[in-house]
């Protein structure tokens, strides 16, 4: 099996190929975006790379800390709603008949044909306030107030004179929402690999011994399978916080994270040698939550991710 | 003498996946203090009956009692038995120690009283030693040691035991199936083992209950069951059994004549009823029947063979060697193979004894069986 390896002509004709692919889209953009964030803006188009460290100073000013602490803040929220979203989901279809579980996949899957920036425009259709969110509660609102009405308490207004719609758009709330329903799948799909792995008779020796399932599940699921819930965080959390069409598209005006930030420096501001910086100060917290992950995961040996 | 009060009563228990019937009305008494087993091949609903007592599968029909106690709406996590998973299920992220303590700490039981009993169950099953240590630590034996040790210290009514030794090796299986019964006398409490070795019941087991295509064909203790199978299945899976068909021709008083195919006419003593058997001395003239004979019931002769013995000549076909005993396979004149087992008492045993040779073999009419075909 490892005959291949011998042959140092195979290895690397075979690794020839992915190695030129890795070098001329990976290797080579990230070096000239890390060059051009040392550099100054002199022209529309004129960058003159000086050595200068400016663009880093600027970048950690307070405004853009705040910005980075909440973009921080915000995919670390969306993450957790993932993580607890994501174990019954997961659950049930490592739990369910053997013919539905590829239809249940394919559900999760589904999504994903189609482009994420329709999702998040079809999003705007469900939670605007003519959307079918409000339509719905419209519609319950309408019922309760005939109910009211029918029983005599229509004149108490108790339910408000009339339907006020909720405004579920153009804020933290919608954007949050849109990180988790973009990446969801990402943590419901290595909880799901960790969990159809897991030795059902773990829970059930643990049901036998007395616990309940509350108990069976922080005592024995959760220690089991946390290594598929951390794979599922780093993944989802790690495209949350670098986000920038969501909360383009369903945030208000306090709603800017730090992609939008580095989005704006390379198209609007014009300013690529501060986007770069910005780009490497997020890169670097992102390294620094995977060499997290790393220790942590090198604590237990032999695990894979 | 009374009978010991049942601990546990199935009754009518029926269980089906899909359209497949895994237990079909199945009704048994297990008393209290039995190491009662259940036995059957692969597929034959021991397994599902075992888990329906333990609470993880609802039978469609039926009931199960423990203690007098129906359990129908108890879930698995409030019923007084406890189980010896076949995998162990020896949760892998807690030491020895914290494994046998988990099913205190689930019932709140103080710090104090759970070290005292862990170390007494660990005691009982010899791991005292290792009682910090991980589960990858350990050998598979220690394993299951500790998987017992969880289940014992609950001090349940019944332990179940799935397959408890079918992952061992067999010299290892052999020291735990005495360990096992040292266990149950030790603690005193019911054990109810499944398994399809037929070897890890008859030597473990006060009773058996066989058990083929969901429906119990015979519980009985393994002498009886042995000697006097109820029937073709439980003779054949039980041992090994040499089968011949036949038929019932006449009746002298209790003795029955048969015509055997291929050997003749025998004559045998009728079995009484009560001894197992559904042919006996009822067994109406006309019927098909099927005789046996154990193996290690059949002498092998190269000479004269005692009067009152049943005696067929025949050429040796094959010779097995276990070490301390030999299976020795003759063909007969007609054609059919009886085999008959051979101790190797001296480190010389008999040259005549070899493929080609022609031989007799024999064997006490008292010792066939009459099943049914």
């Amino acid at each position: 099996m490892d005959s291949w390896r011998k042959n140092p002509l195979v290895f690397w004709v075979l690794n020839l190929s992915p190695s030129a692919w890795l070098i001329a889209f990976f290797i080579v953009p990230l070096a000239l975006v890390w060059v051009l964030s040392f550099g100054e803006k002199r022209g529309l188009l004129d960058v003159a790379i000086t050595g200068t460290l400016d663009n880093y100073a600027r970048a950690l000013q307070p405004l853009y800390l705040e910005i980075f602490w909440k973009s921080i803040w915000m995919a670390a929220a969306a993450t957790l709603v993932c993580l607890i979203a994501g174990y019954p989901v997961a659950f049930a279809i490592a739990f369910a008949p053997n013919r539905w579980k590829p239809y249940l996949l394919l559900a999760l899957m589904v999504p994903f044909w189609i482009n994420i920036l329709i999702r998040t425009y079809a999003l705007i259709a469900v939670f605007r306030t003519r959307g079918y969110v409000n339509f719905t509660l419209e519609w319950i609102w309408d019922q309760a107030h005939s109910l009211l009405a029918f029983l005599g308490l229509g004149g108490y207004e108790l339910i408000g004179a009339r339907f006020v719609p909720l405004e579920l758009l153009y804020n933290n709330f919608a954007v949050s929402l849109g990180i988790v329903y973009a990446f969801f799948p990402f943590m419901v799909l290595p909880l799901y690999a960790n969990i159809e792995k897991l030795d059902r008779s773990y829970m059930e020796a643990s049901l036998d011994l007395g616990a309940g399932h509350w108990r069976t599940f922080f005592s024995v699921v959760f220690p089991l399978t946390w290594h598929g819930a951390l794979s599922g965080v780093i993944i989802v959390f790690i495209p949350a916080l670098g986000a920038f069409f969501i909360p383009d598209l369903l945030g208000g005006t306090d709603s800017q994270l730090i992609g939008n930030v580095i989005e704006r420096q390379f198209k609007a501001a014009n300013d690529w040698p501060f986007g770069a910086a910005l780009s490497f100060l997020l890169m670097y917290a992102t390294f620094g939550a995977l060499a997290l992950r790393a220790i942590v995961a090198g604590r237990k040996q032999g695990l894979e991710v | 003498m009374a009978e010991p009060p049942a601990i546990i009563s199935v009754q009518g228990v029926s269980k089906r996946f899909g359209g497949i019937t895994a237990v079909d009305r199945v009704s048994l008494d297990i008393r209290q203090n039995e190491f009662f087993a259940l036995l059957g091949p692969s597929g034959c609903g021991k397994t599902t009956l075992l888990r329906m007592l333990a609470g993880f599968e609802t039978p469609d029909e039926g009931g199960v009692l423990i203690d007098g106690q129906d359990m129908t709406d108890v879930p698995p996590n409030r019923r007084p038995v406890n189980m010896v998973f076949q995998s162990y299920a020896v949760f892998p992220h807690m030491s020895v120690f914290d494994n046998v303590a988990y099913g205190l700490r689930v019932a709140n039981t103080p710090s104090g009283e759970i070290g005292e009993r862990v170390h007494e169950a660990l005691a009982m099953v010899r791991l005292s030693e290792q009682a910090e240590r991980k589960p990858d630590q350990l050998s598979g034996g220690q394993r299951q040691r500790v998987a017992l040790a969880r289940a014992l210290v609950k001090r349940p009514k019944v332990l179940l035991l799935d397959e408890p030794l079918s992952a061992l090796d067999a010299k290892l299986r052999e020291a735990m199936q005495l360990e096992l019964v040292r266990l149950q006398h030790t603690v005193g409490i019911t054990f109810i083992i499944v398994t399809h070795d037929q070897h890890e019941a008859l030597s473990m087991a006060n009773r058996i209950a066989v058990m083929e295509a969901g429906q119990v064909r015979q519980v009985d203790g393994p002498a009886q069951l042995y000697e006097f199978p109820g029937s073709r299945f439980v003779a054949d899976f039980i041992g090994k059994m040499n089968l011949f068909p036949a038929r019932v021709v006449d009746r002298k008083g209790t003795e029955l004549m048969v015509e055997v195919e291929g050997l003749g006419r025998l004559t045998l003593p009728g079995q009484a009823p009560h001894l197992g058997g559904p042919c006996g001395v009822e067994v109406p003239v006309g019927q098909d029947v099927g005789i046996a004979v154990r193996p290690e019931k059949v002498h092998i002769h190269s000479d004269g063979v005692p009067d009152g013995r049943i005696a067929l000549r025949g050429r040796v076909s094959e010779v097995a060697y276990f070490g301390d005993a030999s299976h020795v396979y003759l063909r007969l004149d007609s054609g059919q193979v009886i085999s008959a087992n051979i101790r190797n008492e001296t480190r010389t045993s008999d040259p005549s004894v070899r493929a080609g040779e022609v031989l007799w073999c024999s064997w006490d009419p008292k010792d066939t069986l009459i099943l049914d075909r």
